[in-house]
């Protein structure tokens, strides 16, 4: 899976079902969502993001790994074994599923950072180091790639349709307090698992229905703090700017949507004399971070889910609230199916996020 | 006199049956070209005084004269071309440098010609910038890496504080020339389309003169070898101060203002006794090495207690990208690079045609170089020295360029027709020439429409291009080489500007 | 009333004013035919100043109290109503030159092709610009109110 992957633009459809009270549930409710919206997909691409799914092992890093064959699998979990404790391992239940083909080998890891790999890298957080393993196996370790690597979350996708996807994964039989998921049609043949979505990086995943104009610029940017890009995928782009951003820059999450899609000078010159100095200073500073070109994407993290279009809405995105659920999808039609009558529901502004999160005290 | 081996480089052809001896052509030319013979009541023309610059053409009321490069052919050589033997006829006769005005007219390639933009088709929508809004607002200086913010009471406060910048409305400054290389008028106009714009011109190394203060806002002043006009109001007064260490015309070569420019006026602004050469050194004799610049860097921003961007210019040469590190890290906050097709007003011929390197390429390199060292965002690019239209902006930009410089376009939309006689002082267009006769065929009015107009034309333009790859925000261009792609570029070069070629997908 | 005021410092002495102002007032108003085919040529209704790198076209000021008007014996010289425009009726004129004595301008030239007449900037009433405003290269003429 080391080869350079050709970048391939792509229309789809996003769905995301969050408890705000952490009460999980299982994958039934997602899977109908997001099959509902059938027409947006074209059976090249399908995955779920599910948070809340290992309780057991909530504490340790779970990796979803795919390997196109045994070797990588054993390279990779050399190269594993020598920043982790292995607490479990185990394969990565799926019944076969006649549309659903030329799977990889599908493997999981629940993982602890030794500490003397902490000791080591004392002046790196715990999460850097889970970010420069995986990068490390995406870019060198050929034929292996990390799905997701977050706590108590995992990401399942492949080629198909997400419904094929989910029956194959068995995605009804996890209860999670939240779920994501996405439905492809890239315009090419790409044939390749790893490129399907959600991506994941630490707890982020990433549902992303667009294609980014400024992609050749995001990147650059990007490699300039250390990511590596090798999926050549738009989404993965998001994925790191979230993450650069949000973590590592430790900016607000509203902050981090207006980078991504900024508000226009003539609505910034508008706002009170504070914000605008630092909508100013945020377009100034972080021009090279605006995703520009039509997108609606779903970020996934342990708190919560947030929907954001692209500064002009150049593609759908619906939001919705019923008591404690939290709903977004690409159409109205993927949150009527899963719940015909919302308190509210609403179609999230050019660049306004649509955000879900835990209640405070829940985690 | 001796006789010349020189032919005519042009032919003034009249038609005798348009031209009706009004004597315009007569009045208008500043080489003499033309006289009135009394005894025949006709016009007469010497080819051997014709720089071709078309002023008389172009006024002649009658389009009675056609100004044709001399036919005389010498026999043709491989080796010795007619341009090789005619430099040899005028050193031989001239004993000297041989000296040129305005760019490079070599025929060497032009990266802009080979680089292809891209569109959106389907999958992604182009924009129409006539119904959306397309942004071009530019900032040049120091940014941070990042940014701290607070969230107060829902309210978003900036915590980081952010470098003195120059906010531009379209991403094109106009370069320096001297008042003293240009007329006043000239120079007037500059500013007066760089306010109307938003943008900003540059006063070269000639210094400020009086009247122009007022345009300050608008004005980036020069600190070159010469140090001319260098005063604290005259650092003051600006919106950001530009260290030249080179110029793409003349890399390694200083400046020469001759006697006879240096009038009252531009004795009193450069600050040197009239008519006396104005003589700028190659090296800056404070600058030896880069800790040097630095010294001049701070020295500056302690002159104007740090509220304007420094910028340093330096020609294009073969290592440009690690100076251009070693003058970021010095402190420079904003970057020029200048092209080896970059104008001038006099420089040795030689050195014009030989010294340096395009400016596509010395981008591409400082733009991948500061990117790779993670000091990209601490200074902006500006490229200039052969921007010729919108597209070459565009391009510019997608190598990696914050804003360009454009001086020759700038020059040629107020009338300049590309003679190369600069160094003459006797442009008949009143651009590059301090003679009282010539000088008023510039109105300033006329010349700053043309100026605004020229660049509400190129942002108009780059919007469309912009709008075709379904990007809506000039930041979203800069440095985004995937929407470029070479055509007719050797493996090499596309390797250097870092571009894939035509027909390569994303 | 609307006048032609110069801008001297833009005036760069090309002399096309003069040029067109006789193109104007010629027979056929085509410029090449005015000046190789009607003799005798008309006479440019303007005249142009020059010393040194000074010059500028000066054309009938159209004087609000107008010496010409009070010198002029056969009333040929006198104001358009409409326009307010001083002009001289041609079959009225004498050929006397009182008016170019009295004028301070000394914009009234003789005009002695055939029965001599005075003759003087008219501002062009079949235009919307007089013409050596609307030709000249570098706008160091304009046309505009007091």
């Amino acid at each position: 899976m080391n080869r350079i992957f050709p970048r391939i633009p792509s229309g789809c459809s996003v769905a995301g079902i969050l408890n705000e009270n952490g009460k999980r549930m299982s994958g039934n409710r997602i899977i109908r969502s997001i099959s509902v919206m059938h027409e947006r997909a074209n059976g090249l691409g399908g995955g779920f993001a599910g948070y809340g799914i290992y309780p057991r092992h909530k504490d340790d890093y779970s990796f979803h790994l795919m390997y196109d064959d045994e070797e990588a699998k054993r390279n990779t979990e050399d190269h594993l074994k020598e920043s982790f404790e292995i607490v479990e391992e185990e394969i990565i239940p799926t019944r076969p599923v006649e549309e659903v083909t030329q799977r990889p080998l599908l493997w999981r890891y629940f993982l602890q950072v030794k500490p003397e790999i902490k000791k080591l890298y004392y002046d790196l957080t715990e999460n850097d180091i889970v970010v420069k393993i995986v990068m490390h196996i995406n870019a060198r370790i050929r034929g292996a790639f990390v799905v997701s690597s977050g706590k108590n979350m995992g990401v399942f996708k492949g080629v198909g349709f997400p419904e094929d996807i989910a029956k194959f994964y068995r995605i009804e039989e996890y209860e999670a307090y939240l779920w994501t998921a996405h439905g492809r049609f890239p315009t090419n043949t790409p044939g390749w698992w790893g490129g399907a979505h959600p991506f994941g990086l630490l707890d982020w995943t990433l549902v992303h229905n667009g294609e980014i104009s400024s992609y050749g610029i995001n990147k650059r940017y990007l490699e300039g703090f250390g990511y590596q890009l090798m999926l050549q995928t738009d989404s993965e782009a998001v994925l790191y700017l979230f993450d650069l951003l949000l973590r590592r820059h430790g900016l607000p999450i509203e902050m981090v949507c207006r980078i991504l899609a900024a508000p226009f000078w003539s609505e910034i010159e508008r706002m009170p004399e504070e914000t605008r100095r630092v909508m100013e200073a945020i377009r100034m500073v972080y021009g090279s971070a605006l995703i520009n070109g039509p997108s609606s994407l779903i970020i996934g993290y342990s708190r919560g889910m947030l929907g954001l279009n692209d500064r002009v809405k150049l593609r759908p995105l619906m939001a919705a609230r019923k008591g404690e659920t939290f709903y977004l999808a690409s159409e109205e039609c993927g949150i009527r199916e899963v719940c015909p009558r919302p308190d509210e529901i609403w179609s999230p502004a050019a660049g306004e996020p649509a955000i879900g999160e835990l209640k405070e005290g829940l985690s | 006199m001796r006789m010349s081996l020189l032919a005519p480089e042009f032919r003034v052809i009249r038609d005798e049956e348009k031209c009706i001896q009004c004597e315009v052509c007569v009045r208008q030319c500043a080489f003499e070209v033309h006289s009135y013979d009394l005894e025949e009541g006709k016009v007469a023309s010497d080819d051997s005084r014709c720089v071709g610059c078309h002023r008389c053409a172009t006024l002649c009321p009658t389009q009675a004269l056609t100004i044709i490069r001399y036919p005389q052919e010498f026999r043709r050589n491989a080796n010795w071309p007619e341009q090789v033997i005619k430099d040899i006829f005028k050193q031989s006769e001239t004993g000297g440098v041989l000296l040129s005005g305005m760019g490079s007219d070599k025929d060497y390639p032009i990266y802009w010609d080979h680089l292809l933009l891209d569109a959106s088709q389907v999958t992604n929508p182009s924009i129409d910038p006539l119904r959306e809004p397309m942004e071009l607002r530019t900032f040049l200086g120091r940014k941070p890496d990042r940014l701290k913010i607070e969230t107060k009471k829902g309210k978003p406060r900036l915590k980081t504080e952010i470098a003195p910048q120059l906010k531009v409305e379209v991403p094109i400054l106009f370069s320096a020339m001297s008042y003293g290389a240009i007329s006043y008028n000239v120079s007037l106009a500059l500013a007066q389309a760089a306010r109307t714009m938003n943008t900003f011109c540059n006063t070269g190394e000639g210094g400020l003169h009086r009247d122009l203060y007022r345009f300050g806002g608008n004005t980036i002043v020069q600190v070159a070898s010469g140090r001319f006009g260098v005063h604290p109001d005259y650092l003051n007064a600006a919106a950001a101060i530009e260290i030249k260490i080179g110029q793409g015309a003349k890399p390694g070569i200083g400046g020469h203002l001759p006697g006879e420019k240096v009038s009252q006026s531009i004795s009193e602004t450069r600050m040197i006794p009239e008519g006396t050469d104005a003589l700028s050194p190659a090296p800056h004799h404070d600058i030896y090495s880069i800790e040097d610049l630095s010294q001049l860097i701070y020295a500056l921003k302690e002159a104007t207690c740090y509220k304007k961007p420094i910028m340093v210019k330096i020609a294009a040469v073969h290592n440009s990208s690690a100076i251009a590190s070693g003058m970021v890290r010095a402190g420079a906050d904003i970057i020029a690079l200048d092209g080896f097709r970059g104008g001038t007003g006099a420089a040795p011929t030689r050195i014009r045609d030989n010294v340096g390197i395009p400016i596509e390429l010395a981008l591409a390199a400082v733009d991948s170089r500061l990117r790779a060292e993670g000091i990209r965002n601490q200074a902006s690019i500006i490229a200039g020295g052969g921007i010729r239209n919108s597209s070459d902006v565009v391009k510019a930009i997608a190598l990696g360029a914050d804003a360009v410089y454009i001086g020759t376009a700038a020059l040629i939309a107020v009338g300049c027709h590309m003679c190369q006689k600069c160094y003459t002082g006797k442009c008949n267009w009143g651009i590059a020439t301090q003679d009282p006769y010539l000088v008023k065929r510039i109105n300033p009015d006329i010349a700053t429409e043309r100026l605004v107009n020229l660049l509400r034309a190129w942002s108009l333009e780059i919007k469309e291009m912009l709008g075709g790859m379904g990007i809506n925000a000039i930041e979203s261009l800069r440095g985004n080489r995937l929407r470029l792609r070479g055509i007719d570029l050797t493996e090499t070069e596309l390797k250097l500007l870092e571009v894939k070629p035509a027909g390569e997908s994303l | 009333m609307k006048k032609i005021y110069v801008k001297e410092e833009y005036c760069m002495g090309c002399r096309l004013c003069e040029i067109h102002c006789l193109v104007a007032h010629s027979k056929s108003k085509k410029i090449i035919k005015a000046y190789k085919e009607e003799f005798p040529r008309v006479l440019p209704r303007l005249i142009v100043e020059e010393k040194g790198p000074i010059s500028f076209a000066l054309q009938c000021r159209h004087c609000e109290e107008a010496p010409c008007i009070e010198a002029c014996l056969t009333g040929a010289m006198g104001r358009d109503k409409k326009s307010g425009a001083v002009t001289c009726d041609e079959d009225r004129c004498v050929g006397c030159w009182m008016c170019i004595m009295v004028c301070p301008f000394g914009v009234i030239l003789r005009d002695e092709r055939e029965k001599k007449v005075a003759t003087k900037c008219d501002l062009c009433p079949d235009e919307d610009i007089p013409v050596c405003v609307a030709k000249c290269p570098n706008e160091a003429l304009v046309y505009e109110e007091e």
